[in-house]
């Protein structure tokens, strides 16, 4: 990027008006920051380590039942109750990952996704059989002090907030020794370790680190709906599960901006299903998954990548592309 | 549930009561299982839409149940006939698009299929949860204090001459001589002339048929209702792990087990975590499957 402070400077100036311009659709706004951190965060898992998990939405989940039970049970005010919760949530959701982790993440493949996908079906399922958490009821959240504006609007910021939390911290991850690492566990995980790489440290660091962002969105998420269903929205894996997977597709995975693109194009798409397919949109959401992950495997980073190499700092060689056109032609 | 361990040991009889129900119920599940080993070992593609096979076998007996008024045993060879078309369109659509791709699209794919299954079952069957009564009496052994519906022998039974049949259709037919031969070398059996594109195409069909009639059965001896499909998934999945690819015997012995487990679960545990207990129990048996390789510093493949 050439202008690298114009484009953040730009970009701040959008985030900072466009609830104010777009009030009537200010909760599906926070919504989008939500979704670009499930992807993001996936990504760093899936995209650039290379461990396609089908159940990092049990850190989101764990996330919203541990706020919500500080809220009931600590007895706090609204936004400190908030900030305890948040805290709470973030230890335990990586407790969680790091001893999961341990065991978990020894699988490799396949065997990992379908490991991870049993691990978030059977969260919901106990999560709907625990009474102290509401078993199979649910949870309300505490109500937010003020008009559901405000509410939607200081989620809004929260989320966004996050959303450039995580892409600040990705990007500086990649660019140091432990973004190397993993992209090493991805390429070759034997190889890897043959050169001395404590792969299971790092594979334990990056879930831990994927866990920290979804605890707090979970956690967020949680208070903007106001109210937790164990599988429909805090273990919601055939949803949100998913989704951060197909978003990161969409994108294209292990790249920084690609995630981002699939959150914003799949959320407005799926927006769009909500709105004018009623009863219909999670058949078109199936249809939509088997499309994307059979026609567009590359995402659209894949497709730019692959259309105009030269933004992605790949010098070519015009004459040699000329004569190769002319070779295939 | 010290008190389910209490009754069990009052009552040893209780014990025959659920080692039976185990059985007949693990044969069940050996169907969709055996479907799911042959399409991984065959095509190698992992196929996540097997649960919701099973459910559209279930909701087709069904069918033929409520709507027909027919004798729900008619569904049994329907739901085959269906489903293998089902299958064969699946392939023919979607399926042969993902052979010989990266596992990891296989997965995503055939787990879009399995949610667009699922929810339009949903949408045009209804959410209820169904059964399909046979009508068949109850056999009662030990002075009635042990009761088995003779539907789940019967269920029992057909598990196994469908079993038997496809061993031999392996065996001695052509077109199994044919799968397996694709499924040792695929470009070694496409020299010698067979089609292999037609022969993933009867294999996905043949496996979508197994399932089916697995879910005639579950339809008739249990509930079906749309989202059944993902824990018959993970019951196949973890079944065909446990006995390992390619091992016929284990996948009978191992689902028998998973027939077991889950039946000792729901009762000592309580049924509202059986669910859970399935789940559970695959990343458990992974994980340790992979820690007893780790010390030999490998890993299952």
């Amino acid at each position: 990027m050439k202008y690298p402070l114009l484009f953040y400077g730009g970009a701040l100036v959008v985030i900072l008006v466009a609830p104010f311009l777009l009030s009537a659709i200010v909760a599906q706004l926070a919504f989008m920051w939500v979704m670009i951190v499930l992807a993001l965060s996936w990504d760093l898992i899936g995209g650039q380590m290379g461990y396609n998990s089908f159940g990092n939405i049990i850190f989101f989940g764990i996330g919203m039942y541990a706020c919500a039970v500080v809220q009931r049970d600590s007895g706090l005010g609204y936004f400190t109750g908030l900030a305890a919760g948040i805290g709470l949530s973030i230890v335990i959701a990586m407790v969680a990952a790091a001893i999961l982790g341990s065991s978990i993440l020894r699988l490799r493949g396949h065997y990992f996704s379908i490991a991870t996908l049993g691990l978030g079906v059977a969260a919901g399922e106990f999560a709907s059989s625990w009474d102290y958490i509401g078993a199979g009821s649910g949870m309300v959240t505490p109500l937010y002090p003020g008009e559901i504006e405000d509410r939607n609007l200081f989620y809004y910021f929260l989320f966004a907030a996050m959303a450039a939390i995580t892409h600040f911290f990705l990007k500086w991850l990649y660019s140091t020794r432990f973004g190397l690492s993993i992209n090493a566990i991805r390429d070759d995980e034997d190889k890897a370790e043959a050169m001395g790489l404590h792969t299971t440290r790092y594979k334990i660091t990056a879930w831990c680190i994927c866990a920290f962002f979804l605890s707090i969105v979970g956690a967020g998420v949680g208070n903007i709906n106001g109210f937790i269903d164990p599988r429909e929205s805090a273990f919601a894996g055939p949803t949100f599960g998913v989704w951060m997977i197909l978003m990161a597709i969409l994108g294209g995975t292990g790249s920084l901006w690609g995630p981002v693109m699939g959150a914003v194009v799949f959320h407005i798409t799926q927006e769009l299903f909500w709105t004018y397919l009623l009863g219909w949109q999670r058949v078109a959401l199936g249809i939509l998954i088997v499309v994307i992950v059979i026609f567009f495997p590359t995402g659209i980073m894949g497709w730019l990548n692959q259309r105009w190499p030269e933004l992605f700092g790949e010098v070519i060689d015009t004459q040699k592309r000329q004569s190769a056109k002319g070779d295939h032609g | 549930m010290i008190n389910n361990l209490m009754l069990l040991w009052d009552y040893p009889v209780t014990l025959v009561q659920l080692t039976l129900d185990g059985i007949l119920l693990g044969a069940i599940f050996v169907l969709a299982a055996y479907g799911l080993a042959l399409v991984w070992g065959v095509m190698n593609i992992i196929n996540v839409a097997q649960g919701e096979f099973v459910m559209l076998g279930g909701f087709v007996t069904f069918y033929i149940y409520e709507r027909l008024g027919l004798n729900p045993l008619w569904g049994i060879p329907a739901s085959g006939v269906v489903m293998l078309f089902v299958g064969w369109t699946l392939y023919r659509i979607v399926i042969f698009r993902i052979v010989e791709r990266d596992f990891f699209v296989s997965l995503l794919a055939t787990f879009g299929l399995s949610i667009l299954i699922q929810q339009f079952s949903n949408q045009v069957f209804g959410a209820d949860i169904r059964t399909a009564e046979a009508n068949l009496e109850t056999l009662y052994l030990f002075d009635g204090l042990v009761a088995i519906s003779w539907i789940k022998v019967v269920a029992f039974f057909a598990a196994i001459t469908l079993g038997l049949i496809l061993y031999f259709f392996m065996k001695k037919s052509k077109l199994g001589q044919a799968i397996r031969a694709t499924a040792q070398n695929p470009r070694a059996a496409g020299i010698l002339g067979i089609d292999t594109d037609r022969i993933y195409a009867s294999t996905f069909a043949i496996n979508a048929a197994i399932c089916g009639i697995g879910g005639s059965l579950i339809a008739m001896t249990l509930i079906i209702h749309p989202f059944i499909g993902l824990s018959h998934t993970i019951r196949s999945f973890m079944i065909v792990v446990v006995a390992g690819l390619g091992n016929m015997l284990g996948v009978i012995f191992a689902g028998l087990g998973l027939g077991e487990l889950e039946i000792y679960s729901g009762f000592i545990l309580g049924a509202e975590y059986q669910n859970g207990v399935i789940f559970i129990a695959l990343v458990v048996i992974l994980v340790w499957r992979n820690f007893r390789l780790g010390r030999k510093r490998l890993y299952l493949k």
